[in-house]
Order: C-alpha cells, then structure tokens, then sequence
C-alpha cells in the first residue's frame, strides 16, 4: 500500500468516540492509485464509522484523513473526488433511478449529466428500470442504482460498504467490473464487505478489523484465501 | 459562488419534485389550513369579536402550523434512505444544503398562504381586494422568517425519535419574535388602515428575518455533526 504523499486516501491514527464507546481506534492505512484494500470485520466493528469518516460525513474524535494532500473534511473539491457506495442506497424513493443519477450528477457538477446518468445505468444493467420510482424497486435493483450514484462522476476514491448485498449473480458481476474498470483507470477503493471470497478478489489489499482498530493489514499477493477465511470466521464467531 | 446557488436550487427542485410526486404533505396541509379555518368559524361568536379583530390571528394560527408540517417534511424526505448521506458527502456546502432546504420550504408556505388567505376572507367576509398586496407582502417577509427557522430545527430534530413531537417545540417560541409583529402588520391593514400604519412593525418583521436567517446560516453547519 501507498505509504508516501501519492496515496489518494491516507489516515493517521484515525480515532472516532461515540460517547464512552471507541467505535475507530487509532487507525492508520493508506490507499494508493490503482488499488484497493477490502476490510472485514465482524458487525460493530467499525468499518462503516471509517468510511464515513474517510468520505468526510463524520468527524473524527482524534487523528487525521487526507484525500490526496488534503486533510479531510476538506471542501467542495475534496468531496467531488469521492463516490460513496453505503449500505442504505442514499436514493430518493419518490424520484426514479434516471432522476436520482442526474440529480447526483448535476451536485457533482458532472457535464452531460443526463448522459452521464444513462452511461452510468447502463452500466448497471438498470437502464431498463430507469423511469420506474424507486420504492417500486427490489433491493437489489436499488444497490444497482446506488452504485450508478456513487460513480456517475468518475470518482478518484470509492468509499464501498457492503456494496454486493442484495445483488443478484448479473449484478454483482456488474459491480465487479465496474470497479475493476475505475481501479485500472486509477482510481482507489475502500471497500468493506463480510463476504471474503468478493472482497479478496477486487483488493490488492486487505485487512481485518476488531473492536475498532485493524489487527492484520496484508498485500493480496500475500494472502491465502482459505486460511483468511478461517481466521476471519474465528473472529466472527469468538465476538457473537 | 455560482455554484452555490446552483446546488441550492438544485437541492430545493429535487425537494419540490419529490412533494410534487407525493403531494402528501401538501395535501395534509391545505386540508388542516381549510378545516382550522372551519371550526374557528363555528366557534367564532359574531356578535363579540369582529371578523377583522379575529382574522388575522387565525390566519396566522394557520400559518404557523401548516407550515410546520412542510419544515418537517424538508428533512423527512432525507431520512428513509439515509439520502442526507449522499448530500453530506457530496461537493454541495452545508449552507447552499441548507439554503435549497428553506427555499423548498418557503414554496410550500408561500403555497399554503395562496390557498388560506382568499379562504379566510372568504369565510369571515373580509374585502382583501384592496389590501392583498401588501398583505401577500407581509406573508412573504414572515414566510422567510418561518422557513429559516423551521428548517433549522427540521434538520435537528429529524435524527430523533420524536421528530413530529421535538420540531414544533423546539421551532415554536423561535416563530413568536415573527408571527407577532407579521400579526399586528396583517390587523393593521385588514382594518383598513393605511399601509404606513404597519411600517414599524413591518421593520420589526425585517430584523427578525434578518437576524433569523443570518444565524440559522450560521447554526444549520452544526445540526449535521453526530
């Protein structure tokens, strides 16, 4: 992983409280161009508060983020680097897919925003659901739509929180390689995900997280996927 | 700065889409305006208050409450989906957030005055003819006060349980400094004095918006921090 200033996403002893509880202990990585390091960890573990911090939604208690070589929350141009992928699709039921896109688009001051959107849609095999509202739409579809939001604008870093859940096989191959594709243009991604086999297979990185703080940080190449399966497992089942 | 106001007008478009497409708080409204209008008819004893002493007080009864239910729908809309996420994390700064908020707002109130002021004259069988611009005037300035802080505590309160309940307690006390000089203004005029009349109160109404709007700008940044 990056370790220098060309990280796009780097943090240093990164640390969130919610009242007496440390929900982010002292978390330092960094991402660089091209990659992307795939955290796991048991529910509670913190992963969702470091993405939201990483994409300047939430303050940290203590400790630092730069997107690039600017400390978060940054401004207006920080923000339209990052593309944010949660597990609540940030859409708007009342408004249809096509209208949520462009919406987004325009905020990202994107031009072509219309085309943009379909381009984006497109790539999310939901074109043809894109004038239905949204509350008409399955969960997976609206993961779908969710994740055309968050890369409409071409987004150097992609903040992803379970971003496979609810997708069907033709959806999450398109996930796959909607993100493979921004990763080989260069951008970063961060993605946070409990199933191992998915998340092993876009990072170049990955790390466990517990109780707040990343107890393995490791290289891809370096991994073995079955014995990072078990060890993830052991420590779901040793925090139930 | 141009981008400011284009968020802003894109957030209030997106808003006014969405009631548009729902019209549930709009509809909630006008029926609440029409039927506050009917009961403070059938309670109102003609022969002891003059349609011109109670008038502006239930316009503004009206007002006050109907708008409230639009200020909770500002925020309310952002909840379901966590859609206030993708605002938060998105280029658009959390004042043109909250400026595109309160002109949505405004809209509706503006909207609901459009349907209650004819209504009321019409119940209480006030000549408005004469004195409807000024008093679409008046509606105006107090509508801008009422939205700035309604929209204020729209985004404080909807993070809570009790949103429908915290919104009008905590917004209220801050509509009085508007309502009441936007009261005695519409009372001046509604008894057909003369406009310069309600000059000193319209000032007052002024420096309130002024004051309101300047500080909920200022607050609205720190209703967004968990």
């Amino acid at each position: 992983m990056q370790s220098g200033g060309g990280a796009v996403v780097a943090t240093e002893n990164l640390t969130r409280n919610f009242g007496p509880r440390r929900a982010v202990d002292d978390v330092t990585v960094a991402v660089g161009a091209g990659e992307a390091l795939a955290i796991f960890g048991p529910n509670g573990a913190g992963k969702t508060t470091l993405l939201r911090m990483l994409g300047g939604i939430l303050r940290p208690s203590s400790g630092r983020a730069r997107i690039g070589d600017v400390y978060m929350p940054g401004g207006s141009e920080v923000r339209r680097r990052i593309g944010i992928v949660s597990h609540h699709s940030l859409l708007y039921d009342a408004l249809t897919p096509r209208e949520n896109v462009e919406f987004a688009a325009r905020l990202y001051g994107v031009s072509n925003a219309r085309e943009k959107a379909e381009r984006a849609l497109s790539a999310m095999q939901i074109l043809d659901r894109a004038d239905t509202p949204v509350r008409s739409l399955s969960r997976g579809m609206k993961q779908r739509v969710s994740v055309a939001r968050a890369t409409v604008h071409d987004p150097e870093l992609v903040l992803a929180d379970e971003p496979f859940t609810g997708l069907d096989v033709i959806g999450s191959k398109a996930l796959s390689a909607l993100l493979t594709d921004l990763k080989a243009r260069g951008a970063a991604l961060v993605l946070v995900t409990h199933n191992v086999d998915e998340g092993l297979s876009l990072a170049t990185h990955a790390a466990i997280m517990n109780r707040g703080r990343l107890v393995r940080t490791e290289p891809r190449s370096e991994i073995d996927s079955a014995g990072f399966a078990r060890q993830y497992e052991e420590l779901v089942a040793s925090n139930a | 700065m141009r981008e400011f106001f284009r968020d802003a007008w894109l957030i209030a478009r997106k808003d006014l889409a969405i009631e548009f497409r729902t019209r549930s708080a709009f509809f909630s409204a006008v029926v609440f305006s029409l039927l506050a209008i009917v009961i403070f008819y059938f309670a109102w004893d003609a022969t002891a208050v003059a349609a011109i002493d109670l008038a502006p007080g239930v316009l503004w009864v009206i007002f006050t409450f109907s708008g409230l239910l639009g200020m909770h729908r500002s925020f309310g809309v952002e909840q379901p989906d966590r859609a206030i996420d993708g605002l938060l994390a998105s280029p658009a700064a959390r004042e043109s957030i909250f400026l595109g908020k309160a002109i949505a707002s405004l809209v509706f109130v503006l909207a609901i005055q459009a349907i209650a002021i004819p209504a009321v004259g019409l119940f209480y069988n006030l000549p408005l003819g004469d004195v409807a611009a000024p008093l679409a005037g008046i509606a105006f300035l107090a509508a801008i006060g009422l939205v700035a802080v309604g929209t204020l505590f729209s985004a404080m309160a909807v993070n809570t349980r009790l949103a429908e309940l915290l919104l009008p307690m905590l917004a209220l006390p801050f509509f009085v400094p508007i309502v009441i000089p936007a009261a005695q203004a519409t009372a001046k005029l509604m008894s057909g004095r003369p406009v310069g009349d309600a000059v000193a109160w319209l000032k007052l109404l002024i420096a309130f918006d002024l004051v309101f709007i300047v500080a909920c700008t200022l607050a609205y940044p720190f209703t967004l921090e968990e």
